[in-house]
């Protein structure tokens, strides 16, 4: 359980973090969402200590993350895959994470086992891929059998084979009951990940919501193509649903394709097609987020939302 | 610890909505438990070997160099001149001279424990682990005096036997039993182990290696070239009170008038790591990892 209260970061004139606050709770997957620069890791920086908030409180299962005595019995974890000695070799580097919280070696041992990583823990940790690296975080994070594990984008770097290993590692610690708490700035990554999502952007909360009410936030249409555009507008207008014309075909919002289907042929109407549509994840994303992002480039802002 | 291996879906059946599983939590100090974890990272980065094995280089190699460089040119000097020098030679010290080029090498080592941690990043994997910054400075520092003590006697009695036997070959050499031998040589030794610590502070305050290393190279060699700039007598009242002047006094056995005394010595010496490390905690303590 991760619980935050008016948490508040600012450097300078900037608000890195600005007053969040929400629970993060046991038993799923909570995807922290937001675009690059939005406050995300400065948020996971400051539950884990390593920044001090300029206002406000980050508790980890009940106290400041300072305050537990072995902290990686309480939470795991993975910052950026950079966060060590490159010329430490991937045992020695866990072991010493390991010692300083009275964690044995057949405990590293297991860990390298369960990340893949065991027939390279001899190898100096700078060797290793990206991907590499990212399993040896996530290692470090499983530790101390911690019952809140934090990842910070862990899917950077890894191949696909690496992602879904990482969604299923997740999926399988949210399902022992742990709290999971995995930031991410690919929506559709998280769709697929999380329970819940929180979504932030410039280090506001924008959005706190399951999945399934994101996705059902999205604006849904009809798209619809038939032999008298203009007669069969003043059915369906008549019948509640407004309409807009694109390319020939109309778009048909406040009706279902049924009703839409029904009403043609009450009025005689030949329809040669009827689509149901919906606003991706990533448009809904880029709807919450767009007056957000930081850094806007300025070339393909208006085909962001088709990336 | 018999909990801590119950990771695997198996181990953590039958009841998998119940979490935190079975383990125990460590009994032993948070301290305790840091000071096997720095061991272990000292002992697993090459840097740590290279520079332990500089030091003992210098301080033993050097050393006997000097001596026996001391030897070559009294053999090119007249008597008269020989018979002058010899009133004011310090056997000892002369064997300990390569303190001077040790002390850089075990003071990068002492940067390095902490400079390293943020250089590459593994500072927020190490607070993470370790929250009690303090604790986590204290441990570091343990574990580098310890081990920066051992290797440091060793070089210095190994190069205070070497050298004399070098000298002793003209009757030059001295013993440990001798009036404040074995005072100058631990001296040389506990010194190097302190200006290690010293660089651990400095590594703490500035965090970057390059530029810990620098400030380190600064206090220890420029500052006293600095004091020499002074208008008399201030030249040498300042200057005795730099680092390496304030060590030196420490392994010195002959009596130098613009040296302080050994014990002065230390303690000003020791007020200087004091201060040094009175910054690291503060910084340590107040600014985000």
């Amino acid at each position: 359980m991760i619980e935050l209260r008016g948490l508040t970061k600012r450097y300078g004139d900037t608000l890195a973090v600005d007053d969040l606050s929400f629970d993060i709770t046991p038993g799923c997957v909570t995807g922290f969402l937001g675009p690059n620069g939005a406050g995300k890791t400065t948020t996971m920086r400051m539950i884990l200590g390593l920044d001090a908030p300029t206002k406000g409180t980050a508790l980890v299962n009940g106290k400041p993350y300072a305050e537990h005595q072995f902290p990686l019995h309480e939470v795991g974890a993975l910052l950026d895959a950079k966060a060590l000695h490159g010329g430490r070799r991937a045992f020695d580097h866990l072991l010493c994470l390991a010692q300083s919280n009275g964690i044995g070696r057949k405990r590293v041992t297991t860990v390298l086992e369960q990340v893949g990583l065991a027939d390279v823990a001899k190898k100096r940790a700078g060797t290793f891929s990206l991907g590499m690296g990212q399993r040896l975080g996530i290692a470090g994070a499983l530790l101390g059998d911690p019952g809140v594990l934090m990842f910070d984008e862990p899917v950077n770097g890894l191949d696909p084979e690496g992602i879904v290993w990482i969604r299923t590692l997740l999926r399988w610690l949210a399902s022992e009951g742990r709290t999971v708490f995995v930031s991410s700035h690919l929506m559709t990554e998280m769709a697929m990940t999380a329970d819940r999502l929180i979504v932030v952007g410039r280090g506001k909360l924008i959005a706190d919501a399951t999945v399934e009410e994101f996705t059902s936030q999205g604006e849904q249409w009809v798209q619809v193509r038939s032999a008298k555009p203009d007669a069969l507008a003043t059915v369906l207008t008549a019948a509640g649903g407004t309409i807009k014309t694109a390319d020939g075909d109309q778009q048909v919002h406040g009706l279902t394709s049924t009703q839409i289907g029904d009403l043609a042929l009450g009025a005689g109407i030949a329809i040669y097609g009827l689509t149901e549509q919906r606003a991706t994840l990533e448009e809904v994303f880029f709807g919450m987020t767009g007056d957000s992002v930081e850094y806007h480039g300025l070339l393909g802002t208006e085909n962001a939302s088709a990336a | 610890m018999s909990g801590t291996d119950t990771m695997t879906p198996a181990a953590t059946a039958p009841e998998p909505e119940h979490f935190p599983t079975t383990h125990d939590k460590p009994t032993q100090s948070t301290l305790r438990a840091a000071l096997v974890s720095e061991w272990t990272k000292l002992r697993s980065v090459r840097s740590t070997v290279w520079s332990l094995v500089m030091t003992s280089a210098f301080t033993i190699g050097l050393g006997t160099l000097f001596c026996w460089a001391y030897l070559h040119r009294r053999e090119q000097r007249g008597d008269r001149q020989n018979a002058v020098r010899a009133l004011l030679f310090d056997p000892t010290a002369r064997s300990l001279n390569g303190v001077v080029l040790a002390q850089l090498a075990i003071g990068v080592l002492g940067v390095l424990v902490m400079s390293s941690e943020y250089t590459t990043g593994m500072i927020r994997t190490s607070l993470a682990a370790v929250p009690n910054r303090r604790v986590f400075l204290l441990a570091k520092t343990i574990v580098l005096a310890a081990v920066g003590l051992v290797v440091a006697m060793v070089s210095v009695f190994v190069a205070f036997f070497m050298g004399q036997a070098v000298l002793s070959g003209d009757g030059l050499g001295t013993s440990l039993s001798a009036d404040s031998v074995l005072r100058a040589v631990l001296g040389a030794g506990l010194y190097l182990t302190l200006i290690a610590l010293f660089g651990l502070a400095i590594g703490t305050i500035v965090r970057r290696t390059p530029g810990a290393i620098a400030t380190l190279f600064g206090i220890v060699l420029i500052l006293p070239l600095i004091a020499q700039a002074f208008p008399e007598p201030w030249d040498v009242r300042i200057g005795r009170l730099a680092p390496f002047n304030a060590g030196q006094a420490m392994f010195s056995v002959r009596y130098d008038p613009d040296l302080l005394t050994p014990t002065q010595g230390l303690f000003v010496f020791l007020g200087w790591i004091v201060l040094a490390y009175i910054i690291a905690m503060v910084t340590l303590s107040r600014r985000d990892a």
